[in-house]
Formats: C-alpha cells, structure tokens, sequence
C-alpha cells in the first residue's frame, strides 16, 4: 500500500492551506556520523507538489537530511540511520533498496554546478538512457522538453553539441535542474542550489522552483532567508541536530512560535 | 518584543533602538500637544492654546524621520518576524500619532473662538472625556515604548467609555441649542472639540491594536467594543 493511501486520514485532517497528500514520511529519524549524533528523533512530513525549505545554522543537521533521502551517506563507512523514511509505502533506509531506482525518483541538485564534461545534449540523456530505452526521436524530445522547463533551450538549443562546461554558472544550474527532472522523479532536493549564482541567474531558478512544484516535490537546503521566504510553501528550522519547528512560509516569518526560530531568522544567535 | 536577545549585527539593534526612541519622543510631544489642548478649552488657557498647535511642525518632522528610518531599515535589513511586525507597526503608528496632533492642535484653535456665555453651558462632561481620552493616550504610548501588549489590550476595551461620552455630549449640546440660539455658535464649536477628542479616542485605539500586533503577531477582532447607547456607530446617534 502505498504512503499517501496510508496516510489519508491525516490529509483530511490538515490545515485548510495544505491539503496536500504527504510525499516523504520521515519518522523517530536519527544519524550519526561515527559516534556523533547528527539528526535527533526526527518526525516530519513533506507534502507532494510543495516547497519545503529546511533552515538552520550551520551544523544543524539540515544538509545531512537533505542527503538522507536519497541515501549519498551509503558512500561513507561509519554513517548510519536509525528510524524511517516512507516514500510511497517503502522505506528508504531500507538495506535491500535498489539505490538507482532511488535516484532516478529523488534527484538531486548541489551547491555548486556539476554538469558533466560531456555535451549539453548527452548531459541530460545520460541519465535517461540508465532508466529507459527511447528512440532518437523521442530523446531529442525529452532533451527539448527538460530544456524548455528551465527556460534554458533558447539559450542552447543552437550548442547542444558542445560541451556542458562552457556554459555560465547560472546555465550549468539550470542544466543540472533539467538532468535532474528528465528522469521524471517524484522528489527533486536542492542543496543551496542558488548560493554560486548572481541575483539574476538566482532568481531565474527561484522561479523556476514555482513552476516545478506543479509536478515534483520540492526540498530545498537555503542559508538564505529571503529566498526561503520567497520560494517555500513550508519552512522547518533545524537547530543542533534537532527540528525546532515547521509550519507555513508566512507564520515562520512573521510570527514564529519558538523563541529559537525567531532568534535565528531576526538574526539573533549568539 | 517576543526576544531579549540582541541583534548579532550591532548597527540594526542600534537602528532599531534609534526607531523606538523616535516613536516614543513623538508620542510624547502628541501627548502635551493634548493635553495643552484640553486645557486650552476647559480651563481657557490662552496659552496651552497657543502652544499645541506650534508643535505640529515638529510631530511632523519626526514623523518624516520614522518613515525614513522603517524604509531603510525595510530595504537595507531584510527584517523578519518580530521585527518586521515592529517596523510596520512603527510605519503605522507614526500616522496616528501625527492624526493625533493635528486634533489636538485643532481643538486648541478652537479654543479661542468662542466664549463660554456667563457659564451657562457646563464643560463638566468635556472635562472628563478629556481625561478620559488623554489617559487612554498615555497607556497607548506606553504600550508603545514598553512593548507592553496588556496594556494595548485595556486601551482597546476603554474606547467605547470614550463613545458614550462623546455620545452624552452630543445629545446634551443639541439640546443646549434647541433651547437658546443664540447658543449655537458656541455649542457648534465644543460639539466639533468633542468630535475631535472622540477621534483621538479612535487613534489610541489604533495605536493599541498595532501594538498588539507587533508584540504578539495576532489581531485584534476587526469589531471592537463600542459604546454609545447601545449603538454601534457613535455617529449614528439620534438627534433629542
């Protein structure tokens, strides 16, 4: 059975402005690197076709969830996860879990570009030729169409044989977004997707994350507030491992509940 | 408001300290202007009635200071959360305070327009509506520099005292006129001296409710507690 059958009666149950089904499941979450704890008695609900923004200091834990959910800690000995995380009835931390089939369905964006040292065109077809067999015809489209989504194919539609690299920083994100999506996922995670890029490319990607949430799931990882408060539908403020508190965009900034938060986002912290 | 805590960043807690020394310096200069003016009338003090009004230009001057100040600390700071509602509400209440004055100064002018004809019109009522409503000021200004939401509270539920009176004079004014004209103008003026303190009345009170809002980030109920013989509006009041 899948999570959001699961879960239908707390969808019934949410505040009027999220009746949205519940794409991410994490439940009673710790981590540890080695002996240190990371993430302490994580609960937390990320809905389908939103936003979420983690916040939080550095340290405080929101980086290495971000990372959990699509399991980047398997490539280091001596982290591991305790508890759960559902998505559509399965658990991730679940040892038996084909990785790729993961990956495909909960992509992933960094800090930084990483685009591939390959061509525009093979930077996104890449990655789909992993998951399905498609004609030439049909790649062409689907290259086409991940391009347009990131209003990236009328800058490259003319060099999409040339190599990734030669793109500006802002054209390398928006590429690594595209890539990201072309293998359709359900989940799309960023990590500080916009904090290597200039004004105007970042704000061309935060209007590329309200045009995303129509199909995917989004958590994003920000240290900046004012992009959290202008992308997330829901913000969760992390603190020493912990989850403070999560609630809408709108009353974490104007009128958090915990001192903690206000503290952090007024600029407060010793 | 809500935090004890100090801004990391020392020139936004010293802007933000700057902002709330402005706001309480020009809620205290309304405050005299007020009182001046209510002695200008019920005591017709020619001097408190000379000195409101040449305060006006300054209330001004610092209103024009606080809206600088909000924007920049709007446009340079990024505020968020508690702050942000204090600005706003320092954005607003900046408004009310120079409304305010400008009744004040008004009231005070008036004062010097007409004379109380052998005593035989009581100010007894003005007298104390004046005490009333500069006293909700007082409270309202100190909800103000003390961040103080309980008292914005009593504010908020003592307007409608300040209704019933304004509501007394009235009648009582229209019957003064009905019974002697020659009456009328001097009655016309002190009818327009009680409009002025009733809106006042309606100015701490707004004053009360952002306040509130900055300290607590909920708002009030859009209706608040009116008085007036049961009416709703205290200008819906029935002629005698």
């Amino acid at each position: 059975m899948s999570v959001i059958a699961n879960t239908s009666g707390t969808i019934a149950a949410a505040p009027a402005p999220f009746p949205a089904a519940v794409a991410l499941e994490v439940r009673n979450l710790d981590f540890y690197y080695g002996t240190h704890k990371a993430l302490n008695d994580i609960s937390l609900d990320y809905l389908s076709r939103r936003v979420t923004a983690m916040i939080g200091p550095s340290g405080c834990g929101k980086s290495t969830l971000l990372r959990i959910f699509n399991r980047m800690y398997d490539l280091y000995p001596g982290q591991r996860a305790e508890g759960s995380v559902l998505f559509d009835g399965v658990d991730i931390l679940d040892r038996a879990l084909d990785l790729n089939m993961l990956r495909s369905r909960i992509g992933m964006v960094f800090q930084k570009p990483t685009p591939f040292p390959m061509s525009v065109y093979d930077n996104i077809a890449f990655g789909v030729r992993l998951h399905e067999r498609l004609s030439r015809a049909e790649m062409d489209a689907r290259v086409e169409d991940v391009l347009t989504r990131v209003a990236l194919w009328k800058e490259v539609r003319d060099r999409l044989r040339a190599p990734a690299t030669g793109l500006s920083g802002g054209q390398q994100q928006r590429l690594c977004i595209a890539r990201t999506i072309a293998t359709k996922p359900e989940v799309v995670l960023l990590d500080e997707p916009t904090s290597a890029l200039d004004p105007i490319s970042t704000a061309r990607i935060e209007e590329l994350l309200d045009e995303l949430k129509r199909d995917f799931t989004i958590v994003i990882v920000t240290h900046n507030m004012q992009q959290a408060a202008r992308c997330a539908d829901r913000v969760a403020f992390f603190y020493l491992g912990n989850l403070i508190e999560v609630d809408t965009a709108d009353q974490i900034f104007t009128n958090p509940r915990e001192k903690q938060t206000q503290d952090y986002i007024t600029g407060r912290f010793g | 408001m809500g935090t004890d805590s100090a801004h990391t960043v020392k020139s936004y807690e010293q802007e933000l300290t700057r902002l709330r020394a402005l706001m309480t310096r020009m809620g205290g200069i309304v405050e005299s202007q007020v009182a001046q003016a209510i002695a200008a009338v019920t005591e017709q003090d020619e001097q408190a009635a000379q000195a409101a009004p040449a305060q006006d230009a300054q209330v001004d001057a610092l209103e024009r200071e606080v809206e600088t100040l909000s924007i920049r600390l709007l446009a340079l700071r990024g505020p968020m959360a508690s702050d942000l509602r204090e600005i706003v509400a320092a954005l607003k209440i900046t408004g009310d305070l120079e409304r305010i004055g400008d009744y004040a100064s008004s009231i005070a002018r008036r004062s010097r327009k007409f004379d109380l004809i052998d005593g035989n019109i009581s100010l007894s009522g003005l007298s104390a509506m004046g005490r009333l409503v500069q006293d909700n000021l007082r409270r309202a200004i100190d909800a103000i520099s003390q961040q103080d939401a309980d008292r914005a509270l009593e504010v908020w539920n003592s307007d409608r005292e300040v209704d019933e009176y304004y509501t007394a004079m009235f009648r009582a004014l229209v019957t003064y006129m009905m019974e002697d004209p020659r009456k009328i103008t001097t009655c016309t003026h002190l009818l327009f001296i009680a409009k002025n303190l009733e809106r006042i009345g309606d100015h701490a009170t707004n004053i009360a409710e952002r306040v509130y809002y900055a300290v607590t980030g909920a708002t009030l109920p859009a209706l608040r507690p009116r008085g007036g013989a049961a009416l709703s509006d205290p200008d819906e009041v029935q002629l005698p």
